[in-house]
């Protein structure tokens, strides 16, 4: 077991117990911080895999934008959130044993897999950031799924803050 | 070195994780957090095959990149119908946003 080896297992093992923590605990302010913590895990992964611009999107992306809005959406609809109250439904248990059935069959599956034991190629000497802009600029490359992703985004977004803000009960539409 | 077989079963366990928070949870916040997980799980495994398949070519980045949008738009929508029906119905218990049951 070599260096990068044990970093690895830690930061996995991390990520997985907070991810269990996040789905588990009934303090749903807790489960939210759980959860950065995990993708705080799967952005240093990100990072072992020298994937340099995706260990900063999943940082201001995920722990700085999606993580802070549930922390937000939780204190908003904190009086629903008693702890006492029962955090899963009676089907739980069968959930349960699907995710696992799912996860069992997918590993399985998985140490079948030819390049399961693959290692790490020699990355090519130019920035890959670089090269992720050019191909997403490219018109023979990503420029039009790019362009569509950011129509999409802007629609989602305008239509987010409709349906979040034109509610208000008393005054009508607004 | 780390082999490719490592990244995928963490992926898969996240994936697994996730599953069990979207399905088992009662409050809706609770299992969108239990989707971000899956579709992190997902973004694992596009840059892990990118990374050892094919760091030549950016397929693998662009689709991460392209899978980082969608999660946010899906987390806006999910969150905004979540503050929508808690403004009107005071829950954020999906069984009890009975609106359109016959």
């Amino acid at each position: 077991v070599t260096a990068d080896q044990i970093l690895f297992l830690v930061l996995a093992i991390l990520g997985l117990g907070l991810a269990v923590a996040s789905v588990t605990l009934r303090n749903l302010v807790r489960a939210a911080f759980a959860l950065i913590g995990c993708l705080f895990a799967v952005a240093a992964l990100y990072a072992l895999l020298e994937a340099s611009l995706f260990v900063v999107a999943q940082a201001a992306v995920y722990v700085g934008a999606i993580a802070v809005l549930i922390v937000l959406v939780v204190m908003l609809t904190r009086r629903e959130l008693r702890e006492k109250a029962t955090q899963t439904h009676r089907y739980a248990p069968l959930a349960a044993v699907l995710a696992a059935l799912i996860t069992a069959g997918l590993a399985a599956g998985l140490s079948q897999f030819a390049s399961f034991d693959r290692t790490m190629p020699v990355l090519p000497p130019d920035d890959m950031v670089i090269r992720l802009g050019d191909a997403l600029l490219d018109p023979s490359g990503f420029l039009i799924p790019f362009e569509a992703v950011s129509v999409m985004l802007l629609s989602v977004l305008i239509g987010a803050v409709l349906v979040a803000g034109g509610t208000r009960p008393g005054r009508g539409k607004g | 070195m780390i082999p490719l077989g490592w990244y995928l079963l963490f992926a898969a366990a996240l994936f697994g994780i996730g599953l069990y928070g979207a399905l088992a949870r009662r409050n809706a916040v609770a299992a969108l957090m239990g989707v971000e997980l899956m579709l992190n799980a997902v973004a694992v495994n596009l840059l892990a095959f990118w990374r050892y398949l094919d760091p030549g070519r950016m397929n693998g980045q662009v689709f991460a990149a392209v899978l980082f949008a969608v999660a946010a738009a899906e987390t806006a929508v999910g969150l905004a119908l979540i503050i929508s029906l808690y403004r009107l119905r005071r829950t954020v218990l999906p069984e009890e946003a009975d609106l359109m049951r016959g």
